[in-house]
């Protein structure tokens, strides 16, 4: 046989083999592995009609449901976990690593992993359900200090975002000179959570920090900014205890908004909150929070300066903020306490609340290193 | 060389004396990487089993059907590993549709096969030894439950070295060689009964 038969032969035949099974798993996948349109019910409230046959995770994700998942849906993170009370089947092996015995009789599955097959019925955390993307525009940037910066955010799409005061939202980086890729880092809001359209951060300038750079150098009102969120556990629990807040820095930012939050909703327990600076240059937003005294009968204002200058002529609490903590505890039997600051700061104020008899599972805190 | 072994002497000889992972060093990395736990090892076992079975048998039709007549033998690899890969895809979607308990504990290990080079290595030595289609299919099959064999007993030693006290340096994929190379050491006991190459 002449080598250019042999050649045509040899590709006629694989073509030829390779177009018949090519032809079989096109009608295989549009036969056996389809499942049509399925119903998937999340929390009792929302359906979703998708084509079935395709893992719960990334069906979620196509239907803007963003479910935690670390791994990209390669079950190795063990994150993706959701309840699924009907349409599923038994435990996959895959799954079994991951699931302790208490979590098999919540019905907690890897979403990654189950496959989405007839009309399905799960539960999340309503606050998961509330995790969207958001596009937003630089409404106004204020300085606080010479070192922190208000950044406000008017929400474009969607125009609203449901947050309880306290949590956080992470901030889209894009790419410019520190990185040369999209980061995201994690900032508290500060706004009123009945402002729905807007978003309120405070970001104080770290040197070199990417994303506090970017925001302290290059953004500029106006300009195209993306969020996600809301994320945490850090809210204002719903009890009779006394409230401490301890903050320093731009760890006002959660606060304020647990404190305008109970300020809307009338909310009068007794709150001391501490706020530690080291000369008056770093208080900020002192006037708002006299004026939330006023709104709050029983909440109270107490901002501390380390090093206070002679000329300053400061004559508010002096000290390390744990000092002044300590000087105004009596009995922490009745406390619960919120803290927000860095992880040094926040470390020697557990210190200080345990000592003072505050239960340790009753002081919550944001720790951003 | 003519086929001239029984085939039944050919399947007994494929789980024994030339077990495809002991004698042939065949199909390591799943078997290094499921042979941790005794019931995995036999799912995946099973897969394994029902594919290169399955399997051969195919590919022994294709290659005496489609790659004699053509003359196109030298195809042989690549025919053999497209055949393969459609027919593992399309019988997990079988099994994914029609039973989800049988999924579970073989399904999800069809994708795990598809490229195990234990399953091409059979079809291989079917062409290398000229079978026909019983010895072929019998050949598959035992080279199955003789990979399935390793597997489980390495899995039952494995659970046994999780509560022993093995060297820094060896643990994980070294002791499970060095344990690999003692099991095929002791196979080499059954050498003399049948030999097939």
């Amino acid at each position: 046989m002449f080598p250019i038969q042999t050649l045509l032969l040899s590709v006629g035949a694989i073509a030829a083999l390779s177009t018949v099974l090519a032809v079989i798993m096109v009608i295989a996948d549009a036969t056996i592995a389809n499942y049509g349109e399925v119903k998937v019910t999340i929390n009792d409230e929302k359906e979703y009609v998708v084509n079935g046959g395709r893992p719960l995770l990334s069906t979620l994700m196509g239907e803007e449901v963003f479910i935690p998942s670390a791994c990209g849906g390669r079950g190795s993170c063990g994150l993706c976990k959701v309840k699924i009370t009907e349409g599923v089947g038994d435990y996959l092996p895959t799954e079994l690593p991951w699931i302790s015995d208490e979590e098999k009789e919540d019905n907690i599955r890897l979403s990654c992993q189950v496959k989405v097959k007839n009309d399905i019925k799960i539960y999340i955390p309503e606050e998961l359900f509330n995790v969207k993307q958001f596009t937003t525009k630089v409404a106004s940037i204020r300085e606080l200090t010479y070192d922190i910066k208000e950044v406000t955010l008017q929400l474009i799409e969607p125009g609203e975002i449901n947050i309880k005061a306290g949590q956080f939202v992470q901030f889209q980086v894009p790419e410019y000179e520190l990185t040369d890729e999209e980061v995201y880092r994690a900032y508290s809001v500060a706004s009123n959570p009945v402002e729905k359209g807007k978003v309120e951060l405070e970001i104080r300038l770290v040197p070199n920090g990417i994303c506090t750079t970017y925001v302290h150098e290059y953004l500029k009102e106006g300009d195209e900014v993306v969020i996600n969120g809301p994320y945490g556990e850090f809210f204002l629990r719903d009890t009779q205890r006394d409230v401490i807040c301890i903050a320093g820095g731009s760890g006002m930012a959660p606060i304020k908004s647990i404190l305008l939050d109970m300020a809307e909703k009338g909310i009068n327990r007794k709150v001391r909150y501490f706020f530690g600076a080291r000369t008056t240059k770093d208080l900020f937003l002192v006037d708002e929070m006299k004026a939330l005294e006023e709104k709050l009968p029983n909440f109270q204002f107490i901002p501390a300066l380390s090093e206070p200058s002679e000329e300053e002529n400061w004559k508010g609490e002096t000290g390390l903020i744990t000092d002044v903590v300590d000087r105004h505890m009596d009995s922490g039997d009745n406390v619960e306490a919120y803290l927000c600051g860095s992880p040094g700061m926040i470390d020697a104020c557990v210190k200080v609340l345990t000592g003072n008899g505050v239960p340790e599972d009753l002081i919550y805190y944001d720790k951003f290193a | 060389m003519e086929a001239t072994v029984l085939p039944v002497a050919i399947f007994f000889a494929a789980i024994f004396t030339n077990n495809i992972l002991l004698a042939n060093y065949l199909g390591m990395c799943s078997f290094l990487s499921v042979s941790r736990e005794l019931k995995t090892s036999l799912g995946l076992g099973a897969a394994v089993i029902f594919v290169m079975a399955t399997t051969t048998l195919l590919n022994w039709l294709v290659y005496t059907y489609l790659l004699i007549p053509l003359e196109l033998e030298y195809l042989r690899f690549i025919v053999f590993i497209v055949v393969i890969a459609a027919f593992v895809q399309l019988v997990e979607m079988i099994i994914e549709r029609v039973s989800e308990g049988l999924y579970a504990a073989l399904g999800i290990f069809l994708p795990l096969i598809t490229v195990n080079c234990a399953i091409l290595g059979v079809s291989l030595f079917m062409v290398i030894r000229s079978y026909d289609l019983l010895s072929s299919f019998l050949f598959g099959l035992g080279s199955g439950i003789g990979w399935t064999l390793a597997i489980l007993a390495m899995a039952g030693i494995r659970q046994k070295l999780n509560i022993t006290r093995v060297p820094r340096g060896l643990e994980g994929a070294g002791i499970t060689l060095i344990i690999t190379g003692m099991m095929a050491l002791a196979f080499m006991g059954f050498s003399g009964m049948i030999n097939i190459n």
